[in-house]
């Protein structure tokens, strides 16, 4: 039994992110919205994210509560289709010489973590294409 | 056009560390001296502002008002993050605007001691997975889906920077920690007041790239105080309070506008580029006019950005601003001539009201050994993450 890390990510035979995007202006939201922060609109439809993207921006993380594993790179990407999504990079080197700003990255997901009835949580990460 | 304000008295004790002293303690030592400073009393003020963050629920001014005088006059208990400083001075501004106040005691306080990383939860083992909040999260995901610590947000947005500009990399974010820890040898005030190298800099450890220890603030305890006086009132002071005294030409508070990437990664720049828009409109000036400039380093990733935002460099510039050296105290713009939150220290309720104590206390000519001379006009800016942005812009008296 698998259970997504965070509701946006939906698991299956594809795993994909799930955006709430408003009707009206097309803003795209993770996680519910009373009304759109851009337009105000307050209806919004579920759209699928591109998977593919570029990487904006990044920073190798060293020092964090201790209980999380260091280093790791935390990212911002650009999907293919305009959207923003924080994530860690993963199958990279935590390397500023091996991580190229623009470079492009796919969506791809992992086992996080099980509980004691055996449910495995799946996150989701960017990895080098 | 509303009236003139005017910072009549101001005080900051020295940032540091002070386990034998609370926060009311540091408050009401700021709020003293402010009020020694401009010539006034408790009896004199008709409100009072009083910014903290992590005691936002303390009630920190009446808490303050018995250690200082308790005159029964209205308190506002304000916090905006890191701009609260700024935001208690806005608010003692806006009273007296709004002619319900002459005179006004704005203080901002915080007592953090070694509090480490102010964001970025531990994770927790739980024995069965169960979404919760608002993303349906089944574990705290920071780590896992990128970074909430402070010193890896505010790289992300020095390497989203670095992405977009020419000439920024690690060495630029590198050089502006070096400045300001060179800076902060003049000023006694300081938290840390040692020099470094830049390859001391460099190889200081990494905290997140590309920021290393000694390019992010500490956590520290501290206040500062300013007492603000209305047109009316100040015409009937002395000369010497009215030639002492520092003219507040442009004061704005802002927050962050949408923007597609807002919500995976805070959006530092817009609101501050808004602010300082309104601010140079307000005051008449424009950078190019500017004696010096205190801006929030938190981490030096966010102080070269910040060059760009306030326009004190050429669009995409602020590479080649920290290479040439401009904004060094011999520089054509200095900036965090204190020091700066990186070395100065940041005990986040008191960094709004302190930025604004250094640009008064150069434009009074006070400032000691770290002086900037001849320094008619400055500029403090503040931001806190969330988000707010507070710039003040002051000018020197002229009167003699």
């Amino acid at each position: 039994m698998q259970i997504p890390l965070v509701d946006y990510l939906v698991l299956g035979d594809e795993p994909y992110l799930q955006a709430n995007e408003c009707t009206h202006c097309g803003a795209r939201f993770f996680g519910r919205r009373n009304a759109c922060a851009h337009c105000g609109h307050r209806e919004f439809n579920p759209v699928r994210v591109s998977d593919t993207g570029t990487l904006r921006t990044f920073s190798i993380v060293y020092r964090a509560a201790p209980t999380i594993p260091t280093p790791y790179v935390s990212a911002i990407v650009l999907t293919d289709d305009g959207t923003s999504v924080r994530s860690n990079l993963i199958n990279i080197e935590p390397d500023p010489a091996k991580i190229t700003l623009g470079m492009k990255v796919k969506l791809d997901t992992y086992v996080v973590g099980t509980d004691d009835d055996g449910q495995e949580a799946v996150a989701f990460g960017y990895a080098p294409v | 056009m509303a009236q003139d304000i005017w910072v009549l008295g101001t005080h900051m004790t020295a940032f540091g560390r002070y386990p034998d002293q609370d926060a009311v303690d540091l408050a009401a030592t700021a709020a003293l001296g402010a009020l020694d400073d401009g010539g006034v009393t408790i009896t004199d003020m008709d409100l009072l502002a009083c910014g903290t963050l992590f005691q936002a629920n303390a009630g920190m001014g009446q808490q303050v008002q018995k250690q200082i005088g308790q005159t029964g006059i209205p308190v506002y208990n304000v916090s905006n993050a890191c701009a609260t400083g700024a935001t208690a001075l806005r608010t003692v501004i806006m009273a007296i605007r709004a002619e319900e106040a002459d005179m006004g005691l704005a203080i901002g306080v915080e007592q953090m001691g070694k509090m480490g990383l102010l964001a970025g939860g531990a994770r927790k083992e739980k024995n069965v997975y169960e979404p919760s909040g608002r993303y349906g999260a089944v574990m705290p995901i920071d780590g896992i889906l990128g970074t909430d610590t402070m010193p890896g947000v505010f790289a992300q947005a020095g390497m989203e920077y670095a992405n977009d500009n020419d000439g920024v990399g690690f060495e630029q974010f590198a050089k502006v920690a070096q400045k300001n820890h060179a800076h902060s040898t003049l000023n006694p005030l300081a938290q840390y007041q040692k020099e470094f190298s830049l390859e001391e800099v460099m190889g200081s450890p990494m905290q997140s790239y590309p920021n290393t220890l000694l390019m992010c603030c500490p956590t520290g305890d501290g206040a500062a105080a300013c007492v603000l006086v209305g047109e009316e009132r100040f015409a009937a002071l002395s000369p010497e309070q009215q030639s002492r005294a520092v003219k507040i030409s442009a004061s704005v508070l802002t927050t962050d506008p949408y923007v597609e990437s807002g919500a995976m990664q805070p959006d530092v720049n817009t609101l501050t580029r808004n602010a300082a828009q309104t601010a140079y409109e307000q005051a008449g000036v424009g950078p190019e006019d500017l004696s010096l400039v205190e801006l929030h380093d938190c981490f030096a990733t966010a102080e070269l950005i910040h060059y760009d935002n306030l326009g004190l460099c050429e669009p995409g510039g602020a590479g080649d601003f920290i290479d040439r050296g401009a904004p060094w105290r011999d520089g054509d713009t200095p900036v965090n001539v204190s020091g700066g939150l990186i070395s100065k220290g940041h005990p986040i309720g008191a960094t709004g009201v302190a930025n604004v104590y250094e640009v008064a206390t150069h434009l009074r000519g006070e400032a000691g050994d770290r002086q900037i001379e001849g320094a008619n006009v400055g500029l403090a800016h503040v931001i806190g993450l969330g988000s707010s942005c507070g710039v003040h812009i002051l000018e020197k008296s002229g009167i003699s």
